[in-house]
């Protein structure tokens, strides 16, 4: 049975799909790391256009209280065995936002996150490393944040529910307030 | 007799086996063709055999009993109709009317993944969908053409008589008699089988991958079964019908990869079409080269006199 685990593991590594999250300014860094110069189609990742398809979830930058909660629903909507990479400080310390009302410190208090790529911005080969140490991860079986999911979800759901909180509506009765005449 | 139902059954599912090993295998020397046009390194060509066997380690999602129905029914057809295809010198299933049930359910095919895929609720899906079967309402009519000028030309439906017909060397075949009819096929197979200009249905970009959009996992797998399955059969049917059959596989996928291989230089090369702007065009340029033929094998064969 293990033998056949490391198998899995070995394609799974060879064929991961990416979804990128781009709130922030990250997004720019990745064309080029698709693209000629930096091809990342050669370790078998591609792009993705939904949830359901992909493996990675790439989360490039800030993530305000809002697209938190967009980024929840779709790292819950994608198919195990599925990795989270944390890309830029924004998503390690909060970055240049450090110090916001609206913006989350540490993403991995609400969704486990696998690799963080720090740097503002990283460089592409900078992504393209991290690719590649995930793939390491991946096929010596390391890359479990999908199962830390599921195992402390109470720890991970009371950290959501915290911040998320703050996200309803501010004005008591807003149709009273909103009706014109 | 149980042991020949046997035995077609085994020959059936190693059709269908290396129908897909084969359609895999082409997608992959596609993505690295491309990826070498565009300057990249691009994927190794097993590419193809190593995502489709992730996608079957994954989990997934259904979303009811008429969406795994679709899927079913989407692959079946694709299935089926392999079995009327003369591969090289191997029919499993001889048939008179092979043609006519091939281009039938081939159609099928369609049908039932769109039904699978419209069960899911996804709007994308459902524009990605509504696409697809207007796209195919422009390809399949100049399809039609050619294959009536084909059923005149060669006065049978039988795929295997149409080969034995072209037998004799390169001037036998049917490109050489019908030159206008494969130009019209082969812009035709472009559309069939999705790739640009003609790939609306799948847009990325712009409809998150139409009806592959609520799809993931093994359902994922099997849509990429279909689409392997079903870029054999396609190449399969021009090479029979044009192209003089093959004595053998090999002869007969390397005649097949030549098709996809300027599909695929096409597919590179251009951007996407708008959707009503790629059947206008069906409805025009390759129609007319269709029926064009068409009435130059009537004119030529006096079928009329008859």
């Amino acid at each position: 049975m293990s033998e056949w685990t490391e198998i899995v593991d070995y394609f799974r590594g060879r064929s991961m799909w990416m979804l990128h999250y781009c709130t922030g300014c990250g997004a720019i860094e990745l064309p080029p790391t698709m693209t000629s110069r930096w091809d990342m189609e050669r370790f078998g990742i591609t792009p993705m256009a939904t949830p359901r398809q992909a493996d990675i979830l790439l989360i490039t930058g800030y993530l305000a209280i809002k697209t938190l909660k967009r980024v929840i629903y779709t790292y819950e909507q994608m198919q195990a065995p599925k990795w989270v990479l944390g890309f830029g400080s924004c998503t390690i310390n909060g970055g240049i936002y450090w110090d916001s009302y609206n913006v989350i410190e540490r993403l991995d208090k609400y969704i486990p996150v696998d690799i963080y790529i720090a740097g503002c911005m990283p460089r592409p080969e900078a992504i393209l490393d991290a690719f590649v140490k995930l793939k390491e991860m991946v096929q010596k079986g390391e890359a479990k944040g999908y199962e830390k999911y599921v195992k402390n979800y109470d720890w991970y759901k009371a950290n959501q529910d915290r911040v998320l909180k703050r996200t309803s509506p501010v004005l008591k009765e807003i149709e009273k307030v909103t009706k014109i005449g | 007799m149980v042991i020949e139902f046997l035995i077609k059954l085994a020959q059936g599912l190693g059709i269908g086996a290396l129908a897909l090993a084969t359609g895999l295998l082409f997608g992959g020397i596609g993505r690295k063709i491309i990826a070498r046009i565009q300057r990249r390194y691009g994927p190794p060509f097993t590419q193809n055999y190593i995502d489709l066997f992730k996608l079957f380690s994954k989990g997934s999602v259904s979303h009811g009993w008429a969406f795994d129905l679709g899927l079913v029914a989407g692959f079946a057809p694709m299935l089926a109709a392999l079995m009327f295809l003369p591969i090289g010198p191997f029919t499993l299933l001889p048939s008179d009317s092979s043609l006519i049930m091939i281009v039938y359910l081939m159609m099928m095919a369609y049908l039932g993944m769109a039904m699978g895929v419209l069960a899911s609720g996804n709007p994308n899906s459902a524009i990605g969908m509504s696409r697809a079967l207007m796209l195919m309402a422009g390809y399949e009519v100049p399809f039609a053409a050619v294959i009536f000028s084909v059923y005149l030309f060669s006065k049978t439906g039988y795929l295997t008589q149409i080969v034995a017909q072209q037998a004799g060397g390169f001037m036998n075949w049917n490109i050489v008699k019908m030159p206008l009819g494969f130009l019209a096929i082969e812009i035709a197979l472009q559309g069939m089988l999705g790739e640009k200009p003609f790939d609306q249905a799948i847009a990325p970009a712009e409809i998150a991958s139409g009806p592959m959009v609520e799809l993931g996992g093994k359902y994922l797998g099997f849509g990429m079964i279909q689409h392997s399955v079903g870029l054999f059969l396609e190449t399969g049917i021009v090479v029979d019908l044009f192209l003089g059959g093959a004595p053998n596989f090999w002869i007969f996928i390397a005649k097949q990869f030549v098709l996809y291989f300027i599909v695929i230089l096409v597919d590179a090369i251009l951007p996407r079409l708008r959707i009503h702007e790629s059947t206008s065009f069906f409805w025009k340029l390759p129609l007319f080269l269709g029926i064009l033929q068409a009435v130059i094998v009537i004119i030529q064969g006096g079928v009329l006199n008859v």
